[in-house]
């Protein structure tokens, strides 16, 4: 059995970890349960964003937050235009899946021609609180709030503003909205643009906080979608809390037995949720 | 014919392939092929469940790693020559993926994106396992110290052989499966699992097949790739690029086609490994990512849609208003078969009997012990209210749902709790009241599909023969190659109707033809019934236009809030108080 010390310091890490899978999930829930697209070029933009964030404050000597600023909008562009191509071709629910596989891999593509494939890490100060006898990581800490902040923003939106109640309906049933008078497509292109601006955030934070590889694209997909599906689709107060569970049991079973058990645990949770209960999703 | 050329080719190409290694190529030659051989293997094997069944799975890595590691394990670790463990690994993840099926395919709603979820996490699980435990316990398993046999000159022509063998067994599965009853079947799943159930496809056990050939062939071919790495980790075996990969490659070539998967595998392949100096091998992995998006938008049925003769059979298929929309009387001779028996009396032995049905949805109760009998020969109005149970108690006698309690007999059978499969091959054959046909497949596949599963379980020409007679009954021959999406409403309840009878039925379930016709449409669809039941088939009619029940039916039963409330001669019951209460409500100052 591990120390007190240990174990809390590794509670925190799982919460850390669960904050940056609740981030990545935000925009992949939001797309899916809303607009039917299942977007993994999702993962692809968010490294996107790292690398942007990398380059900009290694070589340009921008501070990394300021770089997050500027790279923020332009995802929201970026994200308007994917989802005016979508609608354009009339992309499924299943063809979306493979139509940003095609987007990730290419992608990936770019990154390793412009950054090549070895590894890049921004030497950016990392500064440590120390509560009692646990280290806070600030970075870390920051990406949560921030990433909680932003669940219960779009979680406001979506339930009080008109917008958000238009884009639920329409989600629904979208011949029923139009009839109503909602115009789908440009709350689409909204919604689309805010999740790839999220993805921007969460790249920001990637590009701060870990060691970056063009393949490292693919190492949360399944994690991220376990924690998608477990927070429901749609709701944007789901992943984050799903992320948070999942981090925290994962911190746990790394520091109980090894840390190479831990993917045991979101994954077979997730088999359950579809087993036991899918009409939940 | 076609699909002789298409074999001629694959023998031809095969055995050229075979004959290669006698010309002494250079060994990457024969890696290189080896490489594509192994992925024709992966993506064509993939397409038997993800293709044909349309289950898309993301864990085809779980089941190649399956085979991989049961290869390293046996040889490396137990000293099992090298060809034992070849068909050790196939087994293995075949068993494993019929492990997996038996339980996921029960539930239904696990299709689609929720079934390439599953599949994927099944795979990290599995790698988890394998790399916590001795099988592997983290450091990887190096192969270096099996020996080969060298059964075809080199190590390395071994292994070409190995792969070319395993490639040409995936192409020639998929061939075979693609001409068969049962391919036929997995397509129809594609399209709409329930109906296809219904219609007498075996779906669960056509997809345990499908899946378990899938990963045998999967298995193999991964029990061969261990070999060939010599040096076997989790995180290289059951990464996801591997699905992900497998399906680009498939929905490349075209999925539903035997031959696709293999011409989007070598293109892919191609693209991967020509390219090996750094700036090029970034520039195929992008020509591969902009062909997929490509494919998808422009060519949604893969590189072998661009083939003329995949693309329909029979040439022209416009044509806007085929002589099928007036056709008043049934035309053909109708076609012979236990549907043409001689009619028997109305009045004789049941034919049918449901006791005490019942059947809730959370809380509401649709049927609540529903009794009636069915006399052979009759056709049976059944009435009432929308909401009243009408489609439940067709969705129960047919096997959709299972009813909570009662009993329904079929000729002195009993019928209750039966799969779908199986009470439509007693011959019960039912028409939705939205026609739901095969949207994939078409007009002629939609019906001689029920001739294959239905109660006269035909071979697939008589089938497609069969098919034509009925599709001359209904009026609907001109449209014969056109697909279903091609017809309008009418056409397509004309179709169900034809896809019902195709199936050789005692009993036909008629939910609602007549409706959203026009007053012309439905004299043509009631001159049609008539028919139906002049050949000697029993029907049950529902329907809320009223006048054509009572102008059809011989006997008709009122539900009302899943009760039978009235039963007995069409114009007597349509008179009762209670009738009259529960269609119009109660008169407001009536006593």
């Amino acid at each position: 059995m591990p120390s007190l010390t240990l174990l809390g310091q590794s509670l925190l890490s799982g919460l850390f970890i669960g904050g940056l899978y609740g981030l990545l999930g935000l925009g992949l829930s939001l797309s899916w349960g809303l607009l039917r697209l299942i977007n993994l070029a999702h993962f692809a933009l968010v490294f996107l964003g790292a690398y942007l964030t990398y380059h900009l404050a290694a070589v340009g000597g921008v501070n990394p937050f300021l770089a997050m600023l500027l790279i923020v909008p332009v995802f929201f562009g970026i994200g308007v235009a994917l989802q005016a191509a979508f609608i354009r071709f009339r992309v499924g629910e299943f063809a979306s899946l493979l139509v940003t596989f095609g987007i990730t891999v290419v992608v990936e593509a770019l990154i390793q021609w412009v950054w090549t494939a070895d590894f890049r890490r921004l030497e950016y100060p990392s500064v440590s609180l120390r509560v009692g006898p646990l280290f806070v990581p600030l970075t870390e800490a920051l990406m949560l709030v921030i990433a909680v902040a932003l669940s219960l923003a779009t979680w406001a939106w979506l339930r009080f503003t008109y917008v958000g109640k238009a884009m639920r309906a329409g989600a629904e049933d979208p011949g029923m909205a139009a009839a109503f008078g909602i115009d789908h497509r440009r709350l689409a292109l909204l919604l689309s643009g805010v999740g790839a601006a999220y993805s921007g955030v969460a790249g920001g934070f990637v590009a701060l906080i870990y060691t970056l590889a063009p393949a490292q694209i693919y190492a949360w997909i399944g994690v991220v979608f376990a924690v998608v599906i477990l927070g429901r689709l749609g709701n944007p107060l789901g992943p984050v809390l799903a992320g948070l569970g999942v981090g925290i049991i994962e911190a746990i079973t790394m520091a109980v037995t090894a840390p190479s058990w831990a993917p045991l645990v979101s994954f077979a949770l997730l088999i359950l949720v579809l087993l036991l209960r899918p009409d939940r999703i | 014919m076609q699909p002789a050329t298409g074999l001629v080719g694959f023998l031809v190409v095969g055995i050229a392939l075979a004959l290669l290694p006698a010309l002494k190529p250079p060994a990457f030659v024969e890696s290189f092929l080896y490489l594509i051989f192994h992925w024709i293997a992966l993506a064509t094997s993939w397409a038997i469940l993800g293709g044909f069944a349309g289950y898309v799975s993301f864990g085809h890595g779980a089941f190649f790693g399956a085979g991989m590691y049961t290869t390293a394990a046996l040889a490396a670790t137990y000293g099992v020559p090298f060809m034992w463990t070849l068909p050790a690994a196939g087994l293995v993840a075949a068993a494993l993926g019929v492990a997996i099926g038996a339980v996921v395919f029960r539930v239904r709603r696990l299709r689609g994106e929720l079934f390439a979820l599953l599949t994927l996490a099944v795979t990290f699980v599995l790698a988890t396992i394998v790399l916590n435990t001795p099988i592997d316990g983290g450091p990887g398993v190096y192969l270096s110290g099996v020996p080969i046999p060298r059964l075809f000159g080199s190590p390395t022509t071994t292994i070409y052989v190995l792969g070319l063998g395993v490639a040409l067994s995936s192409v020639a599965t998929a061939w075979l499966i693609q001409r068969s009853r049962f391919g036929r079947g997995l397509l129809a799943i594609h399209d709409d699992e329930d109906v296809a159930e219904v219609l007498g496809v075996p779906t669960y056990r056509g997809k345990l097949l499908a899946f378990g050939l899938s990963c045998l062939l999967a298995g193999v071919a991964g029990g061969i790739q261990a070999i060939f790495v010599t040096y076997v980790t989790v995180a290289e075996t059951f990464s996801i690029t591997v699905p992900l990969f497998v399906v680009l490659m498939s929905v490349l070539g075209g999925a539903r086609h035997w031959l696709g998967p293999a011409v989007g595998a070598t293109f892919v392949t191609v693209l991967t490994y020509l390219f090996v100096g750094g700036e090029q091998a970034v520039l195929g992995r992008a020509v591969t990512g902009l062909t997929l998006i490509a494919v998808i938008l422009f060519l949604p049925q893969g590189v072998v849609g661009l083939l003329p003769r995949w693309r329909r059979r029979g040439g022209p298929v416009a044509q806007p208003d085929a002589p099928a929309a007036t056709v008043p009387e049934p035309r053909a001779t109708p076609p012979p078969g236990p549907a043409a028996e001689p009619r028997p009396a109305a009045g004789s032995s049941p034919l049918l009997c449901c006791e005490g049905v019942r059947k809730a949805f959370a809380g509401v109760q649709a049927l609540a012990g529903v009794s009636l009998e069915l006399r052979a020969g009759e056709i049976l109005g059944l009435v009432g209210p929308n909401g009243s149970g009408k489609s439940t108690l067709i969705n129960v006698i047919s096997g959709y749902y299972r009813a909570d309690a009662g009993r329904i007999l079929f000729a002195d059978r009993n019928l209750t709790g039966q799969e779908g499969h199986r009470i439509a091959r007693q011959g019960i054959a039912r028409t939705y009241q939205i026609p739901r046909p095969f949207t994939r497949l078409s007009v002629l596949d939609n019906v001689a599909l029920a001739g294959m599963f239905g109660a006269g379980a035909l071979s697939r020409a008589a089938a497609e023969r069969e098919a034509r007679r009925w599709l001359t009954f209904v009026g609907l021959e001109g449209r014969a190659q056109a697909l279903p999406a091609e017809l309008n409403l009418h056409q397509r309840k004309f179709l169900e109707l034809a896809r019902a009878l195709a199936s050789a039925p005692r009993l036909v379930l008629l939910d609602e033809v007549l409706s959203g016709l026009t007053p012309a449409e439905m004299a043509d669809a009631i001159a049609l019934v008539r028919a139906i039941r002049e050949r000697g088939a029993t029907i049950i009619f529902i329907e809320h236009v009223m006048w054509a029940v009572l102008d059809l039916t011989d006997r008709l039963v009122v539900l009302n809030h899943g009760e039978v409330i009235a039963e007995g001669r069409p114009h007597e019951v349509v008179r009762q108080a209670d009738v009259v209460s529960a269609y119009l409500g109660k008169p407001h100052a009536g006593r």
